[in-house]
Parts: C-alpha cells; structure tokens; sequence
C-alpha cells in the first residue's frame, strides 16, 4: 500500500498557495495528513499534484479578542485541546476534542483539515455548526466568508471551490458560566462516531433557558443543529420532560445506514446521545446570580 | 517524480538525504536510514506500529511524507536506550513482560515515552487511553499499563 | 540440579534487542540486489482468467519483470503440495503459486510484479490489463450446501469437501432415555488472525550453486523448506529456511503459502534476490481465516441437570482450498466433550467450499468453537432447569477421580484421547471465588443505580497441548564456557528462547546470561515440525532438558575423571564443576569443553566421546491436556447496547510453569484475543464474495481502552507424559473466552431475553435483546 507517484508542492506562502491553486489542475491540499495520506496509501486517490500547506505559518493559531475567536485552519488538533485560553472561553472544545482520533493523530490533524473533509462523524465540523461559525475562504477572486448553515453541502462535500481555501474559522463564544455538554458513541476509544451530540445551554436566574444551540452529527451526512429543539427549549426548565421531548427530534433526523449500523440504531443512539450531551451542559451552566 | 532533498535531525544527528516526495517517513526512516526499529503495520493510520515522535509529538509516520520532516526533529525507538543500556521505559517494559513478538513494542514505546514527558503522574485509565492508537495482538495491554506505571512512578521517585 | 529458574519469573533475553529497535524481521533484510514484488490478485471472487497483458506494465520505471504461473513452467508446475492430507481428500484442494485459469476467492494472486520499490511494483499493478470472465460465487457455506448451488470450484461437482463425523457411546439410547433435550442453533463469524505483522519472505538463490535461501515470517519453516523442496524437484539440503523474528503468528503462519513458492520460483527466474512484504490490504485478502461455523445441536440432560449428550450438524467454511486439509474442522471435533463427562456425544461436520480466502487455524483452532457451544448448551440447561450456571457444570464435568478420562473422541490419527489429569470443579470454583460471585448481586444493584446492566459470565474448558511427533534440540558448550542451545523450533513472541535458556541452565548449572539460543533455521538445526497447538514448550522444551540432562552427565563424568573422583561427587554452580564440600577443587565447564574439543595427540579420557554437547529429539506421542475456567463480569449500558468487560479471572493449569510472567502473558493475550472474537471481530464479505472489511475502520481489533485487568490464579498439576511436567499454554486463554463474555452477556440482559447463540454480538444485537426482554 503505497501512495502512488504525484507532484509535490510545499508553498511557503499564502500568495505561493493561491498561485498553485489557481493553475495547477487535479491538486490535493495535505494539511495533517491523516484522512489524506491514508486515502493515498490505499490508493484511493491519486491526485497529479499535493500541495503541502504545512509551512505557512499564517495559517495556523488560535487568536481570541473579546468574544470572537479566529482559529487558523491548519491549527493542529493537539493544540486545540491542550488550549487553556480556548478551554476557557468554549470548553466545548477540550469536550471534543478528547474523542477525535488518537494521540498520534491529534499531532497532526487540523481543525481546516477535518472541516473540509467532512466525514459524518467528525467532531470539529460538528462544533462549527454548533457554534455558528464563519468559514473566511481565500480564493483566486479574493476573501469571502461563508456561514455554518451554507458551509455543509452533503456528504464530504464543504462550499469550498475547487480553487480556494480554508483560511480561518470564526464563531462568537458564549458567555462565561454557559453549559457544554458532549456525547458520542463509539465502538472503540477514538474510532469514527456512530452518534454524537454537543450541546450549549445559557440560563436566565430563574433558571430557565435563555439560549440553546444542540448539534447532532454521525447520523445525517451532515451536522444537523436542532432547530426546533433549540427554540421550543427557551423559557423553559431542563428537566426530564424536556430533554425527551429533545431527544424526539433527533430520533426524527433522516439517519443513513452502512454494512455495520442501520438507521433505526443510529437513530436511537442520536436520541441517546442529545439527552446524554443536554444533561451535562445543564448540570454545568452556571446561573448568574 | 523529482527528488528533494531534506535535512532533518534523527535521534540527534543531523541527516541529509534525497527522497522521492511520495515516500513516507517510515519507510525512509526504514530504508533510506536503516533504522528499521520503526515497524510498519498497517499503513493506513490505525495500528500505532509506526509511531515515533516528530517536534515533541507523538506521530504516526506512515501518514507522513519523508519530505515533511525536512528541519524537523526525529525520535525513533532506537533514540531511547540501547540493548546494554536501555532506558527505564525500556527496562520497565521488559520488567512488565509489556513485550512478546515485539513488533507493537516500538510504536508503543514512543507512544509512551512522548506521553510521560508530559503526564508524569497518570492513572491506569489515562494510559490506555493514550494507547488506543496502538494496537497489540499478543499481551492483552495489562504488561503495558503495567510498564508505563511503574515508569511514570519511578520517574517521580527516582532511587 | 539447580532448580534456579525453572518456576522464575525471569526477565526475557529477548527484551533487551527488541526493546532498543533491535529486532530482525524480514521487512528488516535488505540484500544486495533485492527486487520488491508485489501481487496482482484477483478482484473477484470466482472468475476464469482469459488473458492477462502486462506489456504496458512491463516498461514502467523500476519494473523488472511481471510473471505469471506460466513463466515458471520450466522450473516447477503444479498446484501447492497439501499440507495436511487425509484420505477422506480424494484429491487434494490446493492453489497454485500463481492462479493459472480459474481464481477461486477475491485476492488470489495471479501474477507478479518485480521492481526496484514496492511503490514502483504496485504502480506496474495498475497497468497490468487483466481479462477475468465472472463466474458465479457461493459466500456462504450454508449455501454451497445447497444441491443447487453454484460450483466453487468448476471442477468439483459437490462443494462439501468431506464430512467428519465424531461418535461416541449409544446416542440414541441417551436421547430416548434422557429426561430433558434441548435444541439450539450456533452461528460462529469469521475473523482473522491479524498479527501486527503481515506475512513476508525474501529468497535469494544463490548464484554458483543454485541453492535457495529464503527468510520467511513463518511458524514452520520446516515445512516450507520440505513442501517447497518436494515441489521444486529439489533436495531439502539445497534450501535453507529461516523464520527470523516474526511479529506473531498465531496459526496462519503455519500455513506454506501461494506466495512463499511464487517468490521463490520468481528468484530462481531472474536470478536476483526478491522480497515480498503482505501489506495489510493483502492480509484482509489472502492470509487464512478462521469460523463461518453453523451448528445445529441437541442436548440431553437428566433431571438433575448432568448433560449427558450433544448430536447434531455443523457446516463448516472451509474457503475456496483446503491448504491444511480438515485439521480446523477436525479439531473442533476432537474437542468434544471439552471438560464434560458426555455419555454420548454425535457431530457430523459438513467441511464446505466457499468462494472466499481459506480458513484454517487461528488461536484454538476450533476449540473455541466446540468450547463455545458446549458452553452455551449448558448455560441452557441451567436456563430451562432453573439451576445455577456453576451447578450443572458441578454436575456434568469429568471428576479428577475419573482420570486418566478417555472420552471417547480421536486424535488426529485416530488415536483414542484419554485426559491425564486435572480438577475442573476446583478450577471454576477458585475463578468463582476469586471473581467473588458471592458478591456478585450487591454489585449488580449498584450498577442499575448507575443505570448499567451488570453480568456474569463463566465457561470452562481442556485444551490438548503438546502435539507429536516432535521437536528437537541441541545443547553445546563451547570452549569458552557459554551454553548454545539449537532447535528447530519457531517463535512468534512466545518467549521460547528464554524458556529453553532457564531449562538449560538449570540443568548445567550455569547463570542464565551464560545461555543463548538459536533457532528456526533450517541450517542449523536438521528437524522440526512446527509451532502450533501449543506444543513447543512440550516438545522443544522436553529436548531441551534431556538433551542438557545429557550434556551435564557427560561433563560430570569427565571431571569425575579430571578430578579423580566420582561423579555423584560434584555438583555444577556457575559454571564450575567443584566436589561438594571440597571448595577450591573444581573443573571449569570451559575446561571440559575444551578438552572435548581435543588437541593433536591428545587422548580423550576413556569411554567419551567428543564434544561437550548432545542432542534430543522429544517424541511426544501423548497428548498432555491444559484446562481452565474463565469469569468475568460485563457492563451494559442499556442506552447504547455497549458492552465493556470490566473484570476477568481466568483459573489456568498447564502443568509445572517454567516461567510463570510468560504463562500469564500468554494467557491474557489469549484472552483479550477471545474478547475480540465475541465483541468486535467480524470479517464480512458481500454475497459476490467480495470482502467488505478490509481495513481497521471497519475490521475491528480489541484496543487498550477497552480491556480489563486480567486476574490469574495458577493451578500447576504436573503432567506425566513429558519430562519436564509441562502442559502448553498458548491458546487456553483464548478457547473459553468468547463463551464467557458471551455468557456475561445473556446474565446481564435477563431471564427474559433470548439466549445468545452467535458471536460476535454488536451494541445493535443487545438492544434488540434488551427490546425483546421486555415484551
């Protein structure tokens, strides 16, 4: 299983990467390399051109300025975990984090890397969608910026252009004392989700919930925020009743099926896993005082 | 395919050498190098048989080319002791009986030695968690966590 | 004799080299002029090649040569020799090296690509344009049983390979009389043996005299040097064979392999060295497998809950060749009873053909399949009765006054098995009592507080261990003072080599540094069989001690005779033959050897020979039989349908322990191996035939995190039939422990759920279960 013969490029600028982007055609970006390579060892692939974006520094960071936080695409995965700033500020994160892949591939996988992909069963995507972020794209016509909701287009298939780049992903944090909460099940410590669920709670001091935002991925090809949940949840105290009545609407997404699940189970466990993901977020919001 | 040429520091030489870019860093490490303690298991990210540590981390080279590890820092198992002299790691392992056919052994002791550099206080359930990217098929792990243990405790203690 | 470190945990000799990147495996040799091959092989399961053009392939950068079968014509021909043969194989179900015309599973390999990388070889594959004519497939053995079916192989009007039929006592008679029968279907999944290290061989040929060497990752390279030798016209001494270290094996390397011969034939062509590496791709495709099992059984009991008799049917995937003949079959058969006293027992084994990879042994080789259902059953009966598990196994077990118990199974050879010794009832009861079952109730309340589903699981079983004819060794001391010991006998992580060095120097008297030992080379060592059924410390180990048993009376005798006194004299500490009692008068060993190695005019002293070394050849020609009980404890959480096995306490008697750190790794590794073939691997191929697994995301494999502490409790019976005591203790962790998890299982879901008769079971299965327990 050895990759087969490509043309390596390794830019070690932003410009250098857009100019290899816009002219070379059937190019592959290797970011952390753990989707990639793997797919190239198997020869799954078989790209004319890999074009290494590993040495740009730009690229990779975590950066937080009030309530916004920029995340550098090729920001390695180890280093969001071990991140006390970004713990701090969306705990969500270290959450995750703890389940995506292993040790070994946490040193290299990158956030960008896992957004752009986009397996079903990805945490990183999943918390994008959570947290609304903002995908910042650089493409041969320039900067744009493209929202959670537009940025999943079906399975493995992000908004990206053939042409352009990953460069950053934006969210606005919630407030310090917010509840997160996260669960997923797999078969194996780090192995691909079959379900998974995160979830954000903000409460008002009566205790009830001024903002939820509940993510489900693993089940659909793409996250899935839970919309009604979200609104109907507001105004309300979490309880059994309510975290069911949640529950329901992830057994009610349109789950696939493979050789090893079926839908029904998949459905199931994505009821599991949101009632499991919104206990803990409300056992830990904070209520101001 | 055009040959690059990289320079890298493996175990605390400096090598340079010319590579084809598809090339991954454990068969350059294997062959190129004749380091041939980094074992290759499954080539497609899984079995942790490949791991060594690149900058301080843990990495599983299969999943990497050869020509990114052009200035970067590269730790084989042959970095840690030698058969006369092995490290308390090493010593453990074989202590712990954490080794039978030995192919796993590699990966897993980088796997370990970069993790302990960091944690030196763990739990038996933090050390198999950071080994679920390394999978044996002889010991059933216990020797494992047995090693990385008393490692970790001597460590902490030394005599 | 010192007995200094036969019992002792001794720290393995092997450690130090493998720890510190040391290790030589055969990924490990580079020789001067090596070409790297790669397979093409056969992208459907059942197909006829109608050409093959390898033009464009062959002018490819780096590629040196791409062969088929037919490149080969005048060196060798023909398909592989058997194995394993057996009468009832008319004619024997072998592959060729290289397919010719007719392929029979998806990876079957076809041709050869030789080129200056792997890399370079596998990009030749691409290129190669073959024509493959798509036949019909069976993938299920169930289904090649049918009269209808597609033909697995063009050739063999039936796909049933033979059937092996087990009989003992008057069946009917105990079924008429018995007071309850209980009937229950098995179905066994397949799953392979996934060593971390693939397969692998270099040869190279050498260029004067035209003899073969090949490294090879092999349990037997005995048998390659003798099946290749027969094959290519050749004598055994003009091939050397060596399994250099080898990253587990675990029964598929037993095998000789397809590629082993195409590799050699390819070196003899080109005339060059040639490597070939499986990666695990291939592994998935064309290393052998194990189960595919179906069994349709019946059991009868009394009214007290004594099992009396088992009878029914399996169908058994034997895949698209019978490399090692019916052994995996036959094996599960010469299993029966296991550790039950049956008054009667009748199983028909329908051996199929399949159109997928073969099967053959994988750790237990079929035992764990008979332990499983006889397991199974018996939870049964308890279930019916309304009996504790442990209580019908009380009531059913072959007592120890009963041995030497001949249960009326058959060997092999047909040799009648008769179990030598062991206490079955006080193995389950020290596991239980170790696992606390007393405690288990309060345990199991706590956990439903958490909201888990606690069990209890407990299976029990014999292992024979020990198999003939033999395996030798030779034990020498050089002039300098140090112990060589030499055996044909193969490693795969077993520890043989610090096994072997604590045997010798207990027996010469020396410190265990003074000690190596080589093995595996067919060079060095004129005999061996094969590292199989738990059989080397048996056999090898045997060999080792008489052969060092020799060695020592020698030295006595000739220091005895340096010394002028008698032999029961002297004792050996160290390395130095003194006189007991006399301090400052010893002989060095060093000494001895080197007076046995001679000098010119120098008369030896009388009625010796030369040399201070001997050799011994173990026949084990009877069976010495381990047994062990297994319990542990399972947690369900009802939400997911995940199972994780949170304790485990295995009660284990393999006879004297030479080293009892490498028994208890060899029995946790057997056992974490079990939990893997009841919760997680399932090999799955598509109804074409083609395997849908093929890699570890979906292939899974036990992994640290989910793996419980492994607790052992040792009881050591010696056994009689070898001179060491030794009973082997490879596989008895693994052959009870997919029916214990699996037990575990069906006690944490309840009364009311089904019973569980299939493994692997998924986190989807035991919701189902819980599901159906409640309505």
């Amino acid at each position: 299983m050895k990759a087969p013969d490509f043309s390596y490029h390794d830019p070690r600028t932003l410009a250098d990467l857009m100019s290899l982007l816009a002219r070379l055609d059937d190019a592959k970006l290797l970011a952390g390399g753990q989707s990639l390579m793997a797919m190239l060892n198997l020869r799954l692939l078989a790209p004319e051109h890999v074009i290494d974006i590993n040495r740009i520094p730009e690229l990779a960071g975590i950066r937080v300025d009030g309530d916004t936080v920029e995340i550098g695409a090729m920001t390695r995965q180890a280093d969001l975990l071990a991140s006390d700033v970004l713990a701090q500020v969306a705990p969500i994160f270290r959450k995750a984090l703890a389940h995506v892949g292993h040790v070994q591939t946490r040193s290299r996988g990158t956030i960008g890397g896992s957004c752009c992909h986009l397996d079903p069963a990805a945490e990183q995507p999943a918390l994008c969608a959570l947290l609304d972020a903002e995908f910042e794209i650089i493409g041969p016509d320039g900067a744009r910026t493209v929202a959670a909701a537009d940025w999943f287009q079906g399975y493995l298939q992000s908004a990206l252009d053939e042409r352009e780049l990953l460069r950053a992903i934006r969210f606005r944090s919630w407030p310090q004392g917010h509840g997160a909460g996260f669960e997923e099940y797999a078969r194996r410590r780090g192995d691909f989700a079959i379900a998974g669920a995160a979830a954000l709670l903000d409460s008002a001091p009566d205790r009830s919930i001024s903002r939820a935002a509940i993510v489900v991925f693993g089940v659909e090809p793409s996250p899935v925020r839970l919309a009604k949940a979200e609104q109907a949840l507001v105004g309300t105290q979490l309880d059994r009743a309510t975290i069911e009545l949640v529950m329901e609407e992830a057994r009610a997404l349109d789950a696939m099926s493979d050789a090893h699940v079926s839908a029904d189970y998949r459905l199931h466990l994505a009821g599991v896993v949101t009632g499991r993901a919104l206990s803990e977020a409300g056992s830990l919001v904070e209520v101001a005082p | 395919m055009t040959a690059r040429n990289i320079t890298l520091q493996v175990n605390g030489r400096t090598v340079e050498a010319q590579v084809e870019p598809r090339t991954n860093l454990a068969d350059f490490l294997r062959a190129a190098l004749r380091l041939t303690g980094t074992h290759v298991g499954c080539e497609h990210g899984v079995c942790g048989a490949c791991t060594v540590i690149v900058d301080g981390r843990a990495t599983r080279s299969c999943l990497m080319l050869a020509v990114q590890a052009d200035g970067a820092e590269v730790e084989t198992v042959e970095s840690l002791g030698r058969a006369d002299a092995l490290s308390p790691l090493q010593q453990a392992f074989s202590d712990c009986h954490a080794l039978q056919c030995g192919f796993c052994t590699p990966g897993m002791l980088m796997t370990l030695e970069s993790y302990l550099r960091d944690h030196p206080a763990p739990t038996r359930d933090e050390i198999r968690d950071v080994l679920s990217g390394n999978i044996c098929r002889c010991t059933g792990y216990q020797g494992i966590v047995d090693a990385a243990m008393q490692t970790a405790a001597s460590r902490r203690s030394p005599r | 004799m010192s007995t200094r470190y036969f019992g002792s945990p001794v720290a393995r000799i092997e450690d130090p080299r493998l720890l510190s990147g040391g290790g030589r495996y055969v990924d490990d040799i580079a020789l001067a002029g090596m070409l790297h091959a790669a397979f093409l092989r056969s992208p459907v399961a059942h197909g006829r090649i109608k050409s093959i053009d390898a033009s464009a392939a062959r002018v490819l950068p780096g590629v040196h040569a791409v062969y088929t079968m037919a490149d080969f014509s005048d060196i060798a021909s023909g398909p592989m020799p058997p194995m394993a043969p057996h009468p009832l194989i008319k004619t024997p179900i072998t592959s060729y090296p290289l397919a010719q015309d007719e392929v029979r599973y998806a990876g079957e390999a076809i041709a050869v690509v030789l080129a200056d990388s792997r890399a370079r070889a596998e990009d030749a594959l691409a290129a190669i344009e073959l024509d493959i004519e798509h036949l019909e497939a069976v993938a299920d053995a169930r289904m090649a049983a049918v009269s209808d079916a597609p033909r697995v192989h063009l050739s063999r009007e039936s796909n049933l390979i033979a059937t092996l039929r087990g009989t003992h006592g008057k069946v009917d008679q105990v079924f008429a009389g018995a007071a309850h029968r209980f009937t229950e279907s098995f179905a066994l999944h397949r799953g392979g043996c996934h060593s971390m290290e693939c397969r692998g061989v270099v040869v190279d040929v050498d260029a004067h005299t035209g003899a073969l060497s090949l490294w090879t990752s092999s349990q037997s390279p005995y048998m390659v040097r003798r099946f290749l030798a027969a094959y290519l016209g050749r004598d055994e001494a003009e091939l050397r064979v060596v399994a250099p270290d080898v990253g587990g094996g675990f029964g598929p390397k037993a095998n000789v392999y397809p590629e082993e011969f195409a590799i050699a034939l390819a070196a003899i062509r080109c005339g060059r060295p040639v490597k070939w590496i499986e990666d695990r791709q291939e592994h998935f495709l064309a290393t052998t497998q194990q189960r595919d099992q179906f069994w349709t059984l019946e059991v009868a009991c009394d009214s007290e809950g004594r099992m009396l008799g088992v009878r029914g049917r399996v169908v058994h995937d034997n895949g698209a060749y019978a490399p090692y003949g019916m052994i995996l079959p036959a094996t599960a058969l010469a299993s029966f009873p296991g550790p039950y006293a049956l008054d009667a027992f009748d199983i028909a084994i329908d051996v199929m053909l399949t159109n997928l990879v073969p099967t053959t042994p994988v750790r237990g080789a079929g035992r764990p399949n008979t332990a499983f259902v006889l397991e199974r059953l018996a939870d049964r009966i308890a279930r019916e009765l309304g009996l504790p598990r442990e209580e019908v196994r009380r009531r059913s077990f072959v007592r120890s006054e009963q041995m030497p118990y001949v249960t009326g199974g058959r060997m092999r050879d047909g040799s009648p098995v008769a179990y030598d010794s062991g206490d079955y009832a006080r193995a389950l009861d020290l596991t239980l009592e170790r696992i606390d079952l007393a405690g288990f109730e309060a345990r199991r309340a706590a956990a439903k507080a958490r909201g888990r589903l606690l069990g209890l699981g407990l299976a029990s079983c014999v292992e024979d261990t020990g198999l003939g004819p033999f395996e030798g060794a030779s034990v020498r001391v050089t002039p300098a003072g140090k112990v060589v010991v030499s055996t044909g006998a193969a490693s795969q992580g077993q520890g043989h080599a610090t096994v072997f060095a604590q045997i010798a120097a207990d027996a010469l008297g020396v410190v265990l540094d003074q000690v190596t030992v080589k093995a595996a080379d067919t060079a060095a060592f004129p005999l061996g069989i094969s590292t199989i059924a738990s059989r080397i410390a048996v056999t090898a180990g045997s060999s080792v001690e008489i052969a060092a048993r020799e060695v020592r009376g020698k030295a006595l005798k000739v220091a005895a005779h340096m010394m002028e006194v008698s032999e029961t004299d002297l004792d050996i500490t160290n390395g130095e033959i003194g006189v007991v009692g006399v301090p400052g008068m010893k002989v060095t060993l060093a000494s001895v050897a080197r007076t046995l190695s001679g000098a010119a005019g120098v008369p030896l002293p009388p009625d010796i020979t030369p040399d201070l070394a001997a050799t011994g050849y173990f026949e084990a020609n009877q069976l010495a039989f381990a047994y062990g009980s297994q319990a542990c404890e399972v947690e369900i959480d009802p939400g997911t349908g995940d199972v994780k096995v949170t304790r485990y306490v295995v009660a284990h008697d393999c006879g004297r322990l030479i080293n009892p750190k490498l028994v208890d790794g060899q029995i946790r590794g057997g056992v974490v191996h079990g939990i893997g073939n009841a919760l997680y691997e399932r090999m799955m191929h598509d109804e074409q035939g083609q395997p849908i697994t093929t890699t570890y995301a979906d292939y899974l494999l036990p992994v640290a995190t989910e793996m419980p502490d492994i607790e052992i409790v040792h009881l050591e019976t010696p056994s009689p039939r070898n001179p060491i005591g030794v009973k082997g203790a490879g596989e008895g962790g693994t052959i009870p422990a997919a029916a214990c998890v699996i037990s575990a299982i069906e006690h944490a879901l309840g009364p009311n759920a089904p019973p569980i008769t299939m493994h692997p079971v998924s986190p989807q299965d035991v919701l189902r279960w819980i599901a159906q327990s409640k309505t």
